[in-house]
């Protein structure tokens, strides 16, 4: 790797274009048009430079901005396949996704479940996508930030004429005092809070270097972001649950390690009324129907104190009281809980009366909690009832026995043993509702219904999620970076005295409109003519 | 109050309408554009009218949210009128950076079809369901509507550039898809025209029908059907039989009020060119006499330039810490999100094929129609066809 030596003195990587000092031409085939291309200062780009190992290759195709926009427009496009229809997270869990896609959209959705579009943005080519995306990223950086901040740091306040002559803005007046006007025109580029450096009489102004930084800047944030992601896959960053707790139950918070349990004091479910929220709501209502007012769980949260065998009771100790509600979630340790799912009035208790037939008079009564039913309720005076079976959520199986779909208690049904005086060994009944079957012939006694009690159950999504810091420094660095390189420019104006002339060059890495009605406002009344724009000649 | 906000709106509608013939007026009477140091007369009313016009919209706006007790940006009425307002007011901020009256005779009239097609939403103030009841609602939804308003000045001058650069000498490629875009504009006339038409002869026909899960379900149509719903059956004798069915994936109510604006549109464009006997691109052209290319096209960049941090900030920044708030997660890949995202991704790539690949002129103009197309797509059919966790937007 050799180095060049420019004739002004300084010693150029090998590569440069253009001398990061004086800016003569170092490289004639690469810098041939009537107009320098000054995006990267002519520096040295390695993707430029070396074309020769696998390596090199590599870096070269991701260092390209051509594959860069490829890969973003592709990303684009495929992203927006994804929304043709719904992603398997928001479809209905009532058949399988292969069945749902193709009854809801017949051969198209079929199709489409089957090149894996229901799952397009996990699928693993997506992925592959998002991370070229970052590796294109981090080289296209590394590889203009580097050799572009060494030729800012380096530039020297005289530049060459060859240099000074293929700038856009460029221009030569004729001068008579040109130490009066070089201090006027100093004044005025103060005044438009231009840096001044000085040398041998030259003048180079600068304004606005740091938003060449901004583009890296959000490149940096990006990354961050993307690692972000990426730590999504690691176990225990991300934790996504979901809690149902009946009014008046304590629970166990899953994930929390046994530590955390919570408390449903009551669920409330409120709509706008039209007659009492707002009278400008009224209409609106009235066209709707109803509409959602309040999504609320008021729980209490309690932190396990102390070991405890299982099977034993937790010892708890109530940490803190809080009103869930939709935007509102309670937070602990890195925890957590939004109100997102109910369900309202889900059976909680039943009651029976135990009945003589004939007689038709209650001889007792008994409450049943459904969600923990006694096995023996005793109704004193000798009579008493056995629960044998219990099927919260009763059906009957293909062989036409009984049995329960689930847990939740919304269709129970008991097996019952009547113990009364006269019938010591029992009646056994079968009761569900609205049914009763007697399976051993008539029986004296019967339980007869007697009411229910329902509860609401909250459902509220356990969240911990150790990675959003990253999200929030990324984001954060991201918008620093895109401000930086959007609301500044980068401008340069270089004056140069060559016996009775002035030489006036400007540069600007963007808003060219800008830079020219500034350099006008600079230059106005000094004697110096406003540099042509050579591009508008052409 | 209710309906002086109302009245607001209209009083700016028709402000805008008015200042668009200053403006008119004012690039007649100018010759070079870029060293004009004071105001023309005619563009000075023109700039003072459209002030006064975003004022009272501002009016609209701040009663309307003293009456409802939450900022009106709530459903697809309230998110495109304001998105209107914020139009307005980038074109206020770019005139008086570059003082193009041009681009006044180009963004106003879009501000006004984005207006009027906002309108055709239902306008009564409604309740917060409780996802919406947040302080983000109006950071999030005011900077995003911003953020996009500025992107669709980029547009503005965009379609400039390109009714000027255009050779209308001859038929291209170009002239064909300029006119495509101005057909979408009077597609948008066609939707208002035969909206408010069929409302004010209160039209309403109501058929039962089945829907996608095989239930009985009725859908009244505020247009005559030339699509009906799936296995339709009329319930009033009487009313319009109609012309072909759906099947019962399809929403055939949105589908028939398309097609009805489609057609409008189509009818009104025919009837344009057979009046004015050239494309509507030659019409305009000399519009753009005066203007340079030059600055145009670097007013479209710099547009883009402001507009893409305030919509990164507003439509993934704060969208993304609302979502993690009300939502439970950031990042869902729901429709809007996913859009929002493929908006960034697009303009990212503009801003890169400019920077990096020296796209500019006539090929940047082209892409500031694409961006604004996605912006369009984005709140047109992402709200009303892709259902997803943003549809209440839409009603």
């Amino acid at each position: 790797m050799k180095e060049v030596k420019c004739e002004c003195g300084h010693v150029n990587p090998h590569g440069t274009v253009l001398c990061e000092s004086c800016g003569i031409t170092l490289i004639e085939e690469k810098a041939q048009g009537k107009l320098h291309d000054m995006r990267y200062e002519g520096s040295a780009r390695r993707s430029q430079t070396y074309n020769k190992t696998i390596i090199d290759k590599i870096w070269n195709f991701f260092s390209s901005v051509k594959v860069g926009v490829w890969l973003i427009v592709v990303t684009l496009i495929a992203s927006a396949l994804g929304t043709i229809l719904p992603q398997e997270m928001y479809i209905p869990t009532i058949m399988t996704p292969a069945e749902y896609y193709e009854d809801q959209y017949g051969w198209f959705g079929k199709l489409y479940y089957q090149l894996g579009f229901h799952n397009l943005y996990s699928s693993w080519w997506y992925l592959v996508f998002i991370a070229s995306i970052g590796v294109s990223l981090v080289i296209c950086s590394i590889d203009r930030v580097v050799p572009l901040y060494r030729a800012l740091k380096t530039q020297r306040v005289t530049r060459h004429d060859s240099f000074l002559k293929r700038q856009r803005l460029f221009g030569i007046t004729h001068a008579e005092n040109i130490d009066e006007t070089f201090e006027k025109v100093k004044g005025n580029l103060r005044a438009k809070r231009y840096s001044i450096r000085e040398e041998d009489g030259n003048i180079l102004a600068e304004k606005g270097r740091f938003s060449r930084w901004g583009p890296y800047v959000n490149h940096c944030g990006l990354i961050i972001f993307l690692i972000g992601g990426m730590l999504r896959f690691v176990p225990g960053m991300y934790i996504d649950d979901i809690v149902w707790i009946r009014e008046g139950e304590t629970k166990l918070i899953p994930e929390t390690d046994g530590q955390y349990y919570l408390e449903n004091k009551g669920f409330t479910l409120e709509v706008y009324d039209k007659d009492k929220d707002n009278q400008a709501f009224s209409e609106a209502i009235e066209n709707a129907g109803m509409v959602a007012k309040n999504y609320q769980s008021d729980v209490i949260l309690y932190k396990k104190i102390g070991d405890s065998v299982a099977g034993e009771e937790a010892k708890l100790e109530k940490v803190k009281e809080y009103d869930i509600r939709v935007n509102e979630p309670l937070k602990f340790e890195g925890f957590a809980l939004y109100q997102t799912e109910y369900k309202l009035d889900e059976l909680s208790s039943m009651s029976f009366n135990l009945v003589n037939k004939s007689e038709n008079e209650p001889l007792g009564n008994l409450k049943i909690d459904l969600n923990e039913p006694e096995t023996k309720y005793d109704l004193g005076n000798g009579y008493s009832v056995e629960i044998m079976s219990y099927f919260p959520d009763f059906e009957f199986n293909d062989d036409g026995e009984p049995r329960t779909k689930s847990r939740v208690p919304n269709n129970p049904a008991f097996v019952f043993k009547m113990l009364t005086p006269d019938k010591p060994d029992g009646e056994i009944s079968f009761v569900a509702i609205q049914q009763t079957v007697e399976p051993f012939g008539d029986n004296e006694y019967q339980m007869k219904f007697a009411g229910i009690e329902t509860k609401d159950v909250s459902g509220l999504t356990v969240r911990k999620d150790l990675t959003l810091w990253l999200f929030a420094v990324g984001g954060f660095i991201f918008m620093v970076g895109v401000a930086q390189g959007a609301y500044w420019n980068h401008r340069r104006i270089w004056i140069r005295r060559k016996d009775n002339e002035i030489w006036v060059s400007g540069h600007t890495n963007k808003n060219w409109h800008g830079l020219k009605r500034e350099i006008g406002m600079i230059l106005d009344g000094s004697g110096i003519h406003e540099p042509e724009d050579q591009l508008q000649d052409e | 109050m209710a309906n002086l906000s109302s009245n607001l709106l209209l009083v700016a509608f028709i402000l805008y309408l008015v200042a668009i013939p200053f403006f008119g007026g004012a690039i007649r009477q100018k010759k070079g554009l870029q060293k004009e140091k004071s105001f023309e007369k005619w563009a000075k009313i023109g700039i003072t009218i459209t002030i006064l016009g975003f004022l009272s919209q501002l009016g609209f706006f701040i009663t309307r949210w003293i009456v409802g007790g939450h900022a009106p940006l709530s459903n697809m009425f309230e998110y495109t009128a304001f998105f209107g307002m914020c139009l307005v007011l980038a074109f206020i901020l770019i005139y008086f950076l570059y003082k193009t009256s041009v681009l006044g005779l180009f963004v106003l009239p879009i501000a006004l079809l984005v207006i009027a097609y906002a309108s055709m939403f239902p306008r009564e103030i409604s309740p917060l369901i409780p996802a919406l009841q947040s302080y983000w609602l109006q950071i999030h939804v005011s900077t995003v509507a911003l953020g996009e308003a500025i992107l669709a000045v980029s547009f503005g001058s965009g379609l400039i550039y390109l009714v000027k650069a255009i050779d209308q000498s001859k038929r291209s490629k170009s002239t064909t898809w300029l006119e495509v875009i101005m057909y979408s504009f009077v597609a948008i006339i066609g939707f208002v025209v035969i909206t408010s038409g069929f409302a004010i002869s209160d039209y309403k026909a109501t058929y039962n029908y089945i829907d996608k899960n095989d239930a009985a379900a009725t859908m009244e149509y505020s247009m005559p059907a030339l699509f009906g719903p799936h296995e339709w059956e009329i319930v009033n004798k009487g009313d319009f039989e109609p012309l072909l069915e759906v099947p019962a994936i399809i929403n055939a109510k949105k589908l028939n009020t398309v097609i009805w604006s489609l057609g409008a549109g189509l009818i009104l464009y025919i009837l344009i060119r057979l009046i004015i006997r050239k494309r509507i691109g030659a019409l305009l052209q000399p519009l753009t006499k005066n203007i340079n290319l030059d600055l145009v096209d670097e007013i479209s960049y710099r547009s883009v330039l402001i507009g893409f941090p305030v919509f990164t900030l507003g439509g993934l920044v704060f969208a993304m810490i609302w979502a993690q708030i009300a939502w439970t997660r950031f990042w869902g890949w729901d429709p809007k999100e996913v859009w929002a995202l493929i908006t960034w991704l697009f303009y990212a790539a503009f801003l890169h094929l400019r920077l990096a690949k020296g796209w500019h002129g006539e090929k940047s103009a082209w892409l500031a129609v694409l961006g604004f197309a996605i912006i369009m797509f984005n709140l047109i059919a992402v709200n009303l066809v892709l259902a997803g966790l943003h549809s209440y937007a839409g009603s």
